[in-house]
């Protein structure tokens, strides 16, 4: 339906500029770079105008450019900051764990499966805080495995890492978010419903 | 004989690859008798669920955890675009 004649650039801030941005904060956790990343979209987006073929909608081929500027600023942080000890190993203070490998206070229960949490904006609001918890590096893994579904290869050409390092990667920022989550949100719930 | 340790650590990495059959033997026979690993498996996928549906419904994330671009943001991109 849309063809490239179509394309009005002076009403994309107020048409998707807000979309793009919570689409980019939901995974970049910062405002001043999901700010810029939307800005670059645009003009990119601006410059590659020509190349809009129509097929897709406007905003799904801005998102698309998005993407691909979230991959490369996850590529970049990884070259900034690669993995430390602090990403790979759980200092044993903050385990789980014993010695001989038994939970010392293990999962509470949740009471139930509730499976419409990802329409509560507070259950989303706390998610959020516990993803920009975790260091970058767990938290980009665990991004593009869960948020943006993307495979194994796919991340460790991202984040350049072996295969084996983001296993351990994924564990401990499961792990990490699991525990978050269930303080701040699945106790306090459950000890406000009798 | 697998710790629950190792078995939280053999739950995560079954939900990226399949694990080799000895591995995924003892960790199904672990979470049998396990209250706290399996309640970590279900909660670990109850996790899983709730990302994907959320990443799934975008727009519904936008109505909800609505941070907005702010208008001095809006701006400053609208200048950017007017003067490439």
């Amino acid at each position: 339906m849309a063809q490239t004649a179509n394309l009005d650039p002076s009403e994309w801030v107020d048409r998707f500029g807000d979309y793009l941005f919570r689409f980019a904060m939901l995974r970049l956790r910062d405002r001043s770079v999901a700010e810029d990343l939307v800005q670059e979209t645009f003009l990119s987006a601006l410059s590659a105008r020509g190349s809009f073929s129509g097929i897709s909608s406007e905003s799904t081929w801005l998102v698309g450019i998005l993407k691909h500027k979230i991959s490369d600023h996850f590529r970049r942080q990884a070259r900034e900051a690669p993995l430390g000890d602090g990403d790979l190993r759980e200092h044993p203070d903050l385990s789980s764990f014993d010695g001989s490998g038994h939970w010392t206070s293990g999962p509470t229960d949740w009471g139930g499966n509730p499976a419409d949490l990802y329409r509560e904006k507070k259950f989303l609001d706390q998610f959020a805080e516990c993803l920009s918890r975790l260091s970058p590096n767990l938290a980009n893994a665990f991004t593009l495995r869960e948020i943006e579904g993307a495979n194994t290869g796919e991340i460790c050409k991202v984040l350049n890492v072996t295969e084996t390092n983001l296993w351990v990667i994924l564990h401990r920022a499961r792990m990490q978010l699991r525990r978050c989550l269930e303080t701040r949100w699945f106790d306090r719930k459950t000890e406000k419903e009798p | 004989m697998l710790s629950c340790k190792d078995v939280t650590r053999l739950i995560s990495e079954s939900m990226d690859h399949s694990l080799p059959l000895g591995k995924r033997v003892g960790m199904r026979l672990h979470l049998l008798i396990c209250t706290f690993c399996s309640r970590y498996e279900r909660q670990l996928l109850l996790i899983r669920d709730t990302v994907r549906r959320l990443a799934a419904m975008e727009d519904a994330y936008g109505s909800l955890a609505g941070e907005l671009l702010s208008e001095e943001a809006k701006g400053r991109i609208r200048k950017s675009l007017a003067t490439p």
